[in-house]
């Protein structure tokens, strides 16, 4: 607990630290951006893949890591942001818009599936999510014109591949740099701390007067529409989609969940680094098959029971840094009816994450 | 004639479903832990039968004797060393912590068994049937399917309302902590109950095999998700409702199959979701809130 502060005290958002945080994240953006022109095709293509991972793991991390909904059913809209992706452009749309009015698609559609998930809460929800992929996928596989069961590719596109890789790096970049603004700015928003309060107990945010479910929808509806604009960058990167199994796989979610585990769940920072890491180890170590997966898995559990804030988590314990400042501190303000307080007290800093330093 | 017949078949299925869902049903009950791993757990006991058979020539049946209580084991040290540690820390690790078992398990299996189906044969059994009457014809292997998953719900009643240890269970679910100022160290019990939950899904997973004509290493994907849904359409904490959710979903499987056989998973599905937007406690009331 932090000491009592006698006097007045004001709440801190770290305004000045989050304005930092713009001016570097959109100088950050505009280099990236700028990285087709300088640098080679084969290793900003190969960046077109960090780019959709970190947009997953930042939304598998706001539902699980900030509202507590463990989905493992996520691969429902990226399945469904691709399917999205032909069923627009067939109607004369070309691939890069289709994406996006897609993912609006995707986010009507997760509205009303939300009212059949949230039935069930815990671990329930987890399985429920992963009924309702089953389900798409087995729906999505009866439409012919689909490619019913066997996949099929994108039909009006770009021909010039120099121009179909730079547009499709932007588009990744673009979305991930949507993904993490519209996290940032729903964090720091009266929602943001509406969806920490339920991560920490949620009976008790409820008492408070926070719209539980509501706001768990909102983050659900958003989850879905970022995993299916990652899963139409999928799409548009391979030019279609290999077989609906392999798009509707349930190893995207945990792919998610592996990188935000190892990261640091409930972070924002945390999903990026485990994002990067989850690449750079998918370089090296692809090529052991299917073992890379079981070491994935085993992976997952240790840093789940050893490391349960994740590498993030740890760096930012020891350091106390926070790139993305979306917590509030008591900052105590001298006070003009007890003289007697101005002697400023020691405040105990609130981390960013809600919770009182130990 | 046709209908009916479905019904009965449905019927025999579901005392499948239900097998599969009762362990799941038992590790919720007692822990509230929802296994996502529960399939691969019954894939693995198929995978066991398979190597006893094809490494020491037993008989399936013979085999289940070894394979329930491994199983049973390793279900109690998953329990005692991972999962105990996991319920500490959160409500969501103990669901991580399986999900990683969910991954680690079929990929582990391909790269150990491939891909192939390994057979678990049970002689002419799996072809014997008896004829009812014209047009219904009961195999006698789903019959015996049936009559085991009746038999576990019974005997599972039974321990929990008559022995010691059933007592424990009830009294871990409602207040460990309690128990334990009792002088009862609630880890065991509750690793004792995820070794039934354990043994259980491995006897279910070689039926499951043994119905398939032989288990693949991504069986278990497909389970897990029959048995959850038998649970939930029966009503969380009553076995007995998991024998109707089962049921239920054995004979929407049935009915679809006969008007295309590439239906019956997905009007399962379907059926499963209508039933959570209809009726969320399912078909039996319980008295535990999901």
């Amino acid at each position: 607990m932090p000491k009592l502060i006698a006097g007045s005290v004001r709440v801190d958002r770290y305004q000045r630290r989050a304005l930092v945080t713009g001016v570097v994240a959109a100088a950050a953006f505009v280099a990236l951006a700028a990285a087709p022109y300088v640098l080679d095709p084969a290793v900003t293509s190969s960046w077109i893949k960090l780019f959709y991972l970190i947009t997953l793991a930042t939304m598998w991390n706001l539902l699980a890591g900030y509202a507590g909904m463990v989905s493992v059913g996520q691969q429902a809209y990226i399945g469904l942001g691709a399917y999205g992706l032909f069923v627009f452009n067939d109607m004369g749309f070309d691939p890069y818009s289709s994406a996006l009015i897609a993912s609006v698609a995707v986010g009507v559609i997760a509205l009303p599936l939300s009212f059949i998930a949230f039935r069930l809460r815990g671990g329930y929800f987890a399985i429920g999510t992963w009924v309702i992929a089953e389900a798409v996928r087995q729906i999505v596989i009866r439409f012919d014109n689909l490619g019913a069961g066997r996949g099929r590719s994108i039909s009006n596109y770009t021909a010039d591949p120099v121009f179909r890789n730079m547009f499709t790096y932007w588009l990744a970049l673009g979305i991930l740099a949507l993904a993490l603004v519209v996290t940032f700015y729903l964090l720091r928003s009266r929602m943001g701390i509406a969806l920490q309060s339920i991560r920490d107990n949620e009976v008790a945010a409820r008492a408070l007067g926070i719209n539980v479910s509501r706001t768990k929808r909102i983050v659900f509806v958003i989850a879905a529409m970022g995993a299916a604009l990652a899963g139409s960058v999928i799409c548009i990167q391979a030019i279609g989609v290999a077989s609906p199994n392999q798009i509707f796989s349930v190893s995207y979610s945990a792919f998610m969940i592996f990188m935000v585990l190892i990261g640091g769940i409930g972070t924002i920072e945390g999903p990026i680094l485990g994002a990067v890491i989850y690449f750079v180890m998918d370089l090296y170590f692809s090529q052991l098959g299917l073992w890379y997966l079981v070491v994935l898995g085993l992976l997952a559990i240790l840093v789940t029971l050893f490391l349960p804030k994740g590498i993030w988590g740890a760096i930012h314990e020891r350091f106390n840094i926070s790139l993305f400042p979306v917590g509030h501190r008591i900052v105590p303000v001298a006070d003009k009816f007890l003289p007697q307080s101005s002697a400023q007290p020691t405040v105990k800093e609130k981390r960013p994450n809600g919770r009182f330093r130990r | 004639m046709i209908v009916l017949n479905a019904l009965v078949q449905g019927v025999l299925l579901g005392g499948l479903f239900a097998m599969a869902a009762l362990g799941l049903s038992i590790a919720f009950g007692v822990l509230r832990v929802v296994n996502l791993a529960h399939g691969e757990i019954m894939t693995v006991g198929a995978y066991l039968a398979y190597l006893s058979l094809s490494s020491f020539g037993l008989n399936v049946w013979v085999s289940l004797l070894i394979v329930v209580p491994a199983m049973g084991f390793v279900g109690y040290w998953v329990q005692r060393l991972l999962l105990q540690r996991a319920l500490r820390l959160s409500e969501l690790a103990p669901l991580l912590v399986t999900f990683g078992l969910a991954i680690m398990i079929p990929n582990a299996l391909v790269e150990v068994f491939t891909n192939d189906k390994k057979p678990l044969p049970t002689g002419d059994l799996a072809v014997q049937s008896i004829t009812i009457v014209d047009g219904i014809t009961i195999g006698v292997l789903p019959l015996l399917t049936l009559v085991v998953a009746v038999a576990l719900i019974a005997g599972m009643q039974l321990f929990l309302a008559r022995t010691q240890m059933g007592r424990y269970m009830r009294a871990a679910a409602d207040d460990s902590d309690t128990l334990r100022l009792m002088g009862i160290d609630y880890r065991k019990v509750y690793a004792f109950a995820m070794a039934l939950a354990f043994g259980i899904a491995a006897l279910a997973g070689v039926f499951f095999g043994i119905r398939q004509g032989g288990v693949t290493p991504f069986d278990g994907q497909l389970t897990v998700l029959f048995a959850f849904e038998a649970v939930i359409i029966g009503g969380l904490g009553s076995l007995w409702g998991t024998l109707a959710g089962g049921i239920v979903l054995g004979i929407a499987h049935s009915l679809a199959g006969q008007i295309s056989p590439d239906l019956p998973l997905l009007v399962g599905n379907l059926v499963f979701l209508a039933i959570l937007v209809f009726r969320p406690t399912g078909i039996v009331r319980s008295k535990v809130a999901a």
